[in-house]
């Protein structure tokens, strides 16, 4: 046994007061959960102390919180490691910070409303098959191996761990967000939907939709189950960019300019990329769209302030003086973007596993 | 200590003043770098978002041009870092997949060999802490910045996901940057955005998300006292520096929060004048910073 002190954020509404710290002293083994540790203090110190939880072996998704900042399961944090975690700097003697998860309003202390930043969202995505023509007399027969590529979304909880560590939503509520997004995927990649073209459309379309995600692998830090949602907003966009769906954020043409911009020259030349991106091919740079002017307008005081405290040079604005790679090496770059665009292969680590180590249990019962 | 030199893009491009710290700093540091100056972009995750495999094999070839020096790997960006560690899973994760992208190389009379005599790449934070070492560094401090308060800011790439990051082996990378700036002299400075995204990623899709995210963090700096922020990410320096009076005004407050270079801020313990550090060049006024530079002692 061993003792720790749980520092929580409370906040009743029925009470009129503002949210609240409150420290409770536990005494538990460091291999039981944080939310051992909350039931702990509910019993013996205070029972209006509110967490939803049901389940306590991580699989009904009920207990998300924040612990030490980080968002996940209460019932899947030990409680020694949290102590360990909380305690790396500043000489030790530091709580277990316990907080309700983000981007979600605060029913009762730990408790959230999930509601409007979850539920919301995955309704938004239509979380159901959208199969044409008449359904079979019996089931829908697929082949097992074309459904391994979405078993890691379909791992999913929705406990909304990773909706509360987004870091775009914290910015931008309306962005669709990681779960929505994930489960998404879930269909897009599911043989037998047959309007995974529209929701793609759909999807790149919504200005708050794939090429909103800012890429920062919070929701993939996040989540309990290891579905990785940052990885199916990525297999989204990869789908949705071989459709040759554009958007409204310019995101497709931001991809091909970069992707683009390397087969010429090796390295990024940073100048190029956002008229590549906003005003893409011949045709957009004779007439640029009303976002293209907007936007590398936008972005004159940016230059402009960089080129006066000489950060960079008038000179890197010039097409065609970007330096390149030395002595037949664009060529390698160049052989090595045909056979990748030959072959697309995609390796999903999730799916195949590492040479040299075993599966976890529940990883071998999706595969 | 000798090293293949992987400087990156950014650090060639719109911030200059990073590649010539890093130069400096090594030289005074007693590390030689030899420079991969036939390697290719990372990609920065644009690359893997568009063609996963084409990604794997781009940085495979740097990989490979690394291993031909017989060196550990160095890079100077969370972004190198963050989608070459991701390229570099999936290579090492599988034999077949590993021959089937070195079979682009070949051509080039190059092979990446998984843990080719102990191969790493590292960004400079993790060099400094885990081989080059925080006694040897702050032995080579001559201009403790004691009256500086510094708040990290580390880059998403370096910090997730943790079972890429190899923060099993290292489970304090996410605290590194706090040891140097205290190993320097300095105080670091606790405040919400330490770990949190620049918005840099989404600049070209989401301006107003991207700024926001920036502005937000540069004032959580202020209020919690900081002088300045470092970073080891050029790309969160465009966002935090380069963009800094857009940011402002989409968070609406007065920021003038200096940002430095990880490297410039190593380089002034060092004994470096800031114009050395091209200091000068940032948009982001750094005068708060020389403010408080003790003088150098002889």
């Amino acid at each position: 046994m061993a003792e720790y002190t749980l520092k929580v954020r409370r906040y009743q509404p029925e009470a009129g007061e503002g949210p609240y710290w409150e420290e409770f002293n536990v005494e538990l083994e460091p291999s039981l959960s944080v939310l051992d540790g909350l039931l702990q203090a509910k019993d013996r110190d205070d029972g209006s102390l509110s967490v939803r939880c049901s389940c306590r072996a991580a699989i009904c998704g009920s207990c998300g919180m924040k612990i030490n900042g980080q968002s996940g399961l209460g019932c899947k944090t030990q409680i020694g490691e949290a102590h360990e975690a909380a305690n790396r700097r500043n000489g030790g003697g530091n709580p277990i910070v316990v907080e309700p998860m983000g981007n979600m309003p605060v029913i009762k202390d730990l408790i959230t409303d999930m509601e409007s930043t979850h539920w919301e969202k995955i309704r938004r995505i239509t979380p159901w098959l959208l199969p044409h023509g008449d359904p079979p007399e019996r089931e829908y027969i697929v082949e097992p191996e074309s459904m391994i590529d979405i078993t890691q979304s379909m791992a999913c909880i929705q406990c909304g761990a990773c909706v509360s560590s987004c870091l775009s939503m914290e910015a931008d509520p309306e962005f669709v967000g990681p779960a929505a997004l994930a489960k998404a995927y879930r269909f897009v990649g599911d043989p037998r939907d047959a309007e995974t073209k529209e929701r793609l459309h759909d999807l790149a379309e919504d200005p708050h939709g794939i090429y909103d995600c800012t890429h920062c692998f919070s929701c993939v830090d996040a989540c309990p189950k290891g579905v990785a949602p940052m990885d199916q907003i990525m297999r989204l966009r990869r789908r949705a960019g071989q459709e040759g769906i554009g958007d409204p954020n310019s995101g497709h043409h931001h991809e091909l300019a970069f992707v683009k911009i390397i087969e010429k020259k090796g390295t990024l030349d940073e100048a190029e990329l956002p008229a590549e991106s906003f005003a893409f091919g011949v045709k957009g740079k004779l007439m640029p769209s009303k976002r293209a002017i907007k936007e590398l307008l936008g972005s004159v005081p940016t230059v402009l302030r960089a080129i006066k405290v000489r950060k960079v040079k008038a000179r890197q604005f010039i097409p065609g003086l970007h330096h390149k790679l030395p002595g037949g090496a664009q060529d390698d770059v160049k052989a090595i973007y045909a056979h990748a665009q030959a072959h697309r292969e995609e390796f999903n680590i999730y799916i195949k596993g590492e040479e040299g180590t075993e599966p976890e249990p529940d990883e071998k019962e999706a595969a | 200590m000798k090293l293949a030199y992987w400087p990156g893009c950014v650090s060639r491009g719109f911030t200059t003043e990073l590649h010539g710290s890093v130069e400096l700093v090594a030289e005074r540091l007693g590390i030689e770098l030899v420079e991969l100056d036939r390697a290719n972009c990372c990609g920065a995750g644009v690359i893997a978002e568009h063609n996963q495999e084409l990604a794997d094999t781009l940085n495979a070839r740097t990989f490979a041009l690394a291993q031909q020096t017989g060196l550990a790997m160095l890079n100077i960006c969370s972004t190198c870092q963050g989608a070459q560690s991701e390229c570099q899973q999936r290579l090492d994760a599988d034999s077949a997949y590993r021959t089937h992208i070195n079979e682009a190389l070949a051509g080039q009379g190059l092979e990446y060999v998984k843990g080719k005599d102990g191969f790493t790449n590292k960004n400079f934070l993790w060099l400094l802490v885990e081989d080059y070492g925080l006694d040897k560094l702050a032995e080579k401090v001559v201009r403790p910045l004691s009256e500086l308060r510094v708040g990290p800011f580390y880059g998403c790439y370096v910090v997730r996901p943790k079972e890429r990051l190899g923060y099993e082996d290292h489970p304090d990378r996410d605290i590194y940057l706090e040891q140097v700036i205290e190993t320097l002299g300095g105080e670091a400075v606790d405040y919400d955005g330490a770990r949190k995204c620049c918005g840099f990623p989404v600049i070209t899709m989401n301006r107003e998300t991207s700024l926001r995210q920036a502005g937000t963090h540069l004032g959580d700096g202020l209020d919690a006292g900081a002088d300045c922020l470092v970073t080891p990410c050029p790309l969160c320096h465009l966002n935090l520096d380069m963009q800094q009076p857009e940011a402002a005004k989409v968070v609406n407050r007065d920021l003038d929060m200096p940002v430095l270079h990880l490297p410039q801020l190593v380089g002034l313990a060092l004994g470096f004048e800031p114009k050395q550090l091209g200091m000068n060049r940032h948009v982001a006024s750094t005068g708060k910073v020389e403010d408080r530079l003790t003088a150098t002692p002889a």
